[in-house]
């Protein structure tokens, strides 16, 4: 079975700090991790191979230090990893990320199925999967909690919705994107981050895609990041003043005022 | 400090702490409450490739020594002391086995170990031989297709829960401990059954077991080394074993006096963080001290064992009997720190004070330890004189 997984390097903290002139966020001093949603991705990948045998190929795009998200991956169970990473890809929408990993599996077919994690915890969008499908012109099933069966050009899956879940029945290869419920993703091994150490970590420009610099990137993004900001904290609360009485008084005047009683 | 270890080393002890943090942490008081064997975690310890660590690399190991078994049993000990012997026992129980076994023997059993499929565990002690441990009564008598194997083995870690058993035995009763043998013997072996599981005072979530043996049968081959020779294996087996005991002493003296400065910094006592008192001040200096030389000690005698020295009782004798006194004294002194709050099962440094006990009692008490330390430095004394 040919199993790719998608997965992004994201800074390892929900505090950040933006750069008000870029509209970006500051990297310095913080720690990157691979997008926790998408740990959940790989170990349901590496399960699969290990059930059916197999490759799992980790597909990422990013500068150069999310070398160090695809080493990890690699630790976690990965065979092999690509990062896409180049000038013209940078400062992408998820569209153009889409377009840009959606030109990578191009290259990377024959596959079986595409696994991503529900959303990233920096963009939060959860666009990516659904519109890699839509590009790659495959069926897309998102919040999988459960592979029940997966076969040749046959998968059923069991997928979350609002209240209780779906269960679905696909052809493959599809892509999904999987929920935290669906494993406990392992720790790493010793044997595997020995390996991970010297692996060789494959590095494709859009050279090497079958894109155009105007399909990807910022000039390939349908949408465009204006500003970014902390929403300003309004207090609108207001102490009453004086004896219970005239407290009472005045916050049922204001309340009549405000026609709420 | 600085212990100057190399990538490798450095990586296994960041994983064994991750494993702690993530794994062992969130279950360690739940484990001792219900006095339960940590399979989960003892699993999670074989795919992370713990057990590989003191396993040589023609045996799927990763052919590290006794240092490298050191900085994983430390680290688990740091947060729970009950896992880590859990773990370490698994390689007393093949050690034996890797010093004496044949190729054929150690290709059977050790990438089982390796990979944590199956626990190891070793077994001498007996109702009658604890310290004295030359006075086994359990006996393989030597017949037609092997030896048959009788009698008790008391207080086994991993009793009952390991796969594979490394057992001394008499194979000539006439002799006393010059007629004993290693053997292994299997789970699952007619006439190897487990009796009493021990309630213990601390290290609870281990399994300390009866090991029964009724006219079991093992096979001539699982005999490891030379008959007659199960006694003196042993001894060497614990010269090898006992900075691994250190280790897991100061991880739970570390643990003790990280839990005493978490509480120290946050308690108010007077209007004031009672970490400003100098009283604690100084009881947590020399926790420290004690607990950063307990350490040194433990690597510079897992060093000397990794260095293929050829005595090494001594160092070896002294890092654990250093090391587990050190663990008791901060155990019970993280417990004053912690005050009324520190007695109370809700806080982690009443388990610590519980575990940390038996640290100056199993492979070999301290006071038998030191016998053997005052014995080297009487033989020097004479060999000068």
């Amino acid at each position: 079975m040919n199993i790719i997984v998608c997965l992004k390097q994201v800074p390892g903290t929900t505090q950040v700090k933006i750069n008000p002139e870029t509209n970006s966020l500051i990297r310095e001093g913080i720690e990157n991790i691979i997008n926790p949603f998408d740990t959940y991705a790989l170990e349901e990948g590496v399960r699969l191979r290990e059930k059916h045998g197999g490759k799992v190929t980790v597909v990422t795009m990013g500068p150069s230090q999310a070398e160090a998200a695809l080493r990890e991956a690699i630790s976690l169970g990965a065979d092999e990893v690509i990062l896409l990473s180049d000038r013209p890809f940078a400062v992408a929408d998820t569209w153009a990320t889409a377009r840009t990993l959606s030109a990578a599996m191009k290259k990377l077919e024959p596959y079986d199925i595409i696994i991503c994690g529900r959303q990233t915890i920096d963009g939060d969008t959860g666009q990516v999967g659904p519109e890699l499908a839509e590009m790659l012109e495959i069926p897309f099933v998102a919040y999988v909690s459960n592979i029940e069966e997966i076969k040749e050009s046959y998968l059923r899956v069991r997928r979350m919705v609002e209240e209780g879940h779906e269960i679905i029945e696909t052809t493959l290869p599809a892509v999904i994107t999987v929920a935290k419920e669906i494993n406990v993703p392992r720790l790493p091994s010793l044997r595997g981050i020995m390996k991970s150490k010297n692996a060789a970590i494959t590095t494709w420009t859009i050279n090497d895609l079958d894109v155009s610099e105007d399909m990807v990137g910022l000039a390939g993004s349908s949408t465009q990041v204006i500003k970014v900001f902390f929403p300003q904290r309004v207090s609108q609360a207001e102490m009453l003043e004086g004896n219970l009485e005239k407290q009472v008084d005045t916050l049922i005047e204001r309340l009549r005022g405000a026609n709420l009683c | 400090m600085d212990y100057f270890f190399t990538d490798e080393q450095k990586t296994i002890k960041d994983l064994a702490r991750q494993i702690a943090e993530e794994r062992v942490l969130p279950v360690r008081a739940e484990l001792d409450e219900k006095e339960e064997f940590p399979w989960d975690i003892m699993n999670e310890l074989g795919n992370s490739d713990m057990f590989r660590v003191f396993i040589p690399e023609e045996y799927e190991g990763l052919g590290g020594g006794c240092l490298e078994l050191c900085l994983v049993v430390e680290e688990l000990s740091r947060v729970c002391s009950a896992v880590a012997v859990s773990y370490a026992a698994s390689a007393l129980g093949c050690m034996t086995l890797m010093e004496y076994g044949t190729d054929e023997q150690k290709r059977k059993y050790l990438p089982d170990i390796a990979s944590g499929k199956k626990l190891g565990a070793f077994a001498i002690t007996e109702p009658t031989a604890g310290s004295d441990a030359g006075n086994i009564k359990t006996t393989a008598e030597k017949v037609e297709g092997g030896y048959l194997l009788n009698g008790t083995k008391q207080f086994i870690t991993n009793g009952g829960e390991a796969g594979i058993y490394t057992v001394i035995a008499l194979t000539d009763k006439t002799r006393g401990a010059r007629g004993a043998s290693a053997i292994i013997v299997e789970k699952d072996t007619p006439g190897f059954t487990f009796g009493k599981k021990e309630k213990k005072m601390g290290i609870r979530s281990s399994a300390t077991r009866e090991l029964v043996f009724k006219n079991c049968l093992v096979p001539e081959e699982n005999l490891l080394g030379k008959p007659g020779h199960g006694f003196i294996q042993a001894m060497r087996l614990f010269d090898k074993s006992r900075p691994g005991i250190g280790a897991q002493a100061v991880g739970l003296a570390q643990g003790a006096l990280e839990a005493a400065v978490d509480y120290a910094e946050q308690r108010v006592q007077f209007n004031q963080h009672i970490i400003n008192f100098q009283a604690l001040q100084h009881m947590l200096a020399d926790m420290a001290i004690q607990t950063e030389a307990a350490r040194a000690l433990v690597y510079a005698a897992a060093r000397h064992v990794d260095s293929g020295a050829k005595n090494v009782t001594e160092p070896s004798a002294m890092s654990k009997v250093f090391a587990s006194d050190t663990a008791m004294k901060v155990a019970v002194d993280a417990v004053q720190i912690c005050g009324g709050s520190g007695y109370m099962r809700d806080y982690p440094v009443e388990k610590m004070m519980r575990d940390a006990k038996i640290l100056q009692i199993y492979e070999g008490t301290n006071q038998i330890l030191r016998n053997a330390i005052a014995v080297n430095l009487r033989k020097r004394k004479a060999r000068t004189a």
